[in-house]
């Protein structure tokens, strides 16, 4: 199915492709193929591109005197792109320690939207959540698929400073915190993986497209796998995405 | 190696910023004022993407353990070597033991240090700039050592200054095109926009300036979309605030403007209380 996209100069050196206002998967789906298809045609003047939700930047290297002139390349593009271009994706596993220690706002919400911690746990660890894109802090994963019934709205007033690795949720949202930051979700566990690693290539192991599942672990596993990630023999669990 | 005797208010290493890794949600960075950075690699023949120290408002004291040749570009914060006033935009020869340091600020918000060869210190992510989270340090502080290549000592007599152009630092016009959101406001904004002065407020940084004035807004947030330094977001209590250097990769405000690369470098030279006006391009 082709979208109806809207093409804007956004800078001297950069276009803006913009699908339907929408959080979808449909969307997020064909902004992926989109953007693979443009990285596949390898244009030279172009130095990167990025994608949100229902958008794409194509940055280009150097200002460009009319960037207008660009645009027909890029619409021609969209419409001989195949889904063959789209990378594959990945199934993550990521364990989470809801444990009290760390989830200091569960009692708020399950009082809030009168569920037990356990069933919130339960909601919040067997949905399947798809990464619509990386932003906000390097590293912080903008996560789709959080049942509705877990809902709530940001704090009033944020934390100063929320742990890293802290499991939150805010809005229709829920995220991770890669590294100690203020912050304004609710706070439901902590995940002992490091969601941001400056010594790896690709920093972030999850891209756009990719699946997370969360499974639960206790405290005494979350310390175990702490020190198994600090010696590095920990082994992050992810399966090919087939669909 | 160059010693940081004294901090200045905020003193950072740059350079032409951290490209290509905006999908793992990390920003651009580099010096705030690309002219004046660029400027000062060019006087001293160094690459384009040499890193520099960038100073904000009070420069820093900094003395050489060899001997080198530095430029300083920017604002005009009354540079001196061993106490001798120095010039600005021209390349200067120092030796051993000499200590380099700063008055009163006469114009302009931001000094870059550029020395021969580059600062070398750690390249994260194919840059120095310093930026929380990616770097180790997110300042230059007392006691700091910087490493440089060193270049032999040459008598400076033989040096002739570029004469740049002061508009650079003067002018109030910010040079705009119109952002994805724009057409989203009404006549009345719009006009507004272009008509009004605004003031620099004190919540201005290297992710982004603020001013004082503030408009009535009634466009509502969009879906989390792309961002760029330049942006000009319209926030839901009227502020308008323009994304710097070190701006977040995607916003969910409005984002009514984007200004030229050239107003950029222009921006990032006002100071508190400097006003300014928005001229559309388009």
């Amino acid at each position: 199915m082709d979208f109806e996209l809207k093409y804007k100069p956004f800078s001297e050196h950069s276009i803006l492709i913009e699908w339907p206002a929408e959080i979808a998967l449909n969307i997020l789906e064909d902004v992926l193929i989109f953007k693979a298809h443009i990285e596949n045609s390898n244009i030279k003047s172009i130095l990167q591109i990025n994608n949100a939700y229902n958008s794409i930047l194509v940055i280009y290297k150097y200002t460009i005197d009319k960037i207008y002139d660009e645009i027909p390349t890029l619409k021609g593009l969209y419409f001989s792109r195949t889904s063959k271009a789209k990378r594959i994706t990945r199934r993550w596993k990521v364990p989470v320690c809801y444990d009290e220690e760390f989830g200091l706002d569960l009692d708020e919400i399950s009082k809030e939207k009168k569920h037990s911690i356990s069933d919130i746990i339960s909601l919040h660890s067997k949905a399947d959540y798809t990464v619509f894109f990386i932003g906000f802090l390097p590293g912080f994963l903008y996560l789709g698929g959080l049942d509705e019934r877990l809902y709530v709205p940001r704090k009033k007033s944020p934390r100063l400073e929320v742990r890293k690795g802290a499991v939150a949720i805010g809005g229709q949202q829920t995220g991770i915190y890669p590294n100690a930051s203020p912050g304004g979700w609710h706070i439901i566990g902590n995940s002992p993986l490091e969601f941001f690693d400056l010594n790896k290539d690709r920093p972030c192991f999850a891209n756009s497209g990719d699946k997370i599942q969360f499974f639960p672990i206790d405290r005494s596993e979350y310390q175990t796998i702490l020190t198994q990630i600090e010696t590095g023999a920990y082994q992050l669990e992810s399966e090919v995405v087939d669909d | 190696m160059i010693e940081l005797l004294k901090a200045g208010l905020l003193d950072t290493i740059q350079d032409s910023g951290r490209m290509g890794f905006q999908e793992f949600g990390i920003p651009f960075s580099g010096a705030m004022d690309n002219y004046s950075y660029t400027l000062a690699n060019s006087i001293l023949g160094n690459p384009s993407d040499a890193a520099v120290i960038e100073s904000t408002i009070v420069g820093p004291k900094l003395k050489f353990h060899a001997d080198t040749s530095i430029c300083i570009t920017g604002a005009q914060m009354q540079p001196a070597i061993n106490g001798n006033p120095v010039r600005n935009n021209i390349e200067i020869s120092v030796k051993v033991n000499d200590v380099l340091s700063f008055g009163k600020r006469e114009y302009g918000c931001r000094t870059y240090i550029a020395v021969a060869g580059g600062f070398q210190t750690k390249m994260v992510m194919n840059s120095r700039s310093m930026y929380k989270g990616i770097t180790d340090d997110v300042r230059l502080k007392k006691g700091d050592v910087l490493p440089i290549v060193g270049r032999n000592y040459v008598d400076s007599k033989m040096f002739s200054s570029i004469k740049i152009d002061t508009t650079h630092f003067y002018k109030h016009s910010i040079e705009v095109t119109i952002g994805p959101e724009y057409e989203k406001l009404d006549t009345h904004l719009k006009e507004l926009l272009v008509n009004q002065e605004f003031t620099i407020s004190m919540n201005s940084n290297r992710m982004a300036y603020q001013f004082n004035e503030t408009l009535h807004n009634s466009l509502d947030g969009i879906i989390t979309s792309l961002v760029l330094p330049g942006t000009v977001q319209l926030t839901p209590s009227g502020q308008l605030m323009v994304l710097m250097r070190d701006c977040q990769v995607t916003g969910g405000y409005p984002r009514i403007l984007q200004l030229t690369e050239a107003s950029i470098h222009v921006l990032s030279q006002k100071f508190l209380g400097d006003m300014i006006r928005f001229k559309c391009i388009n």
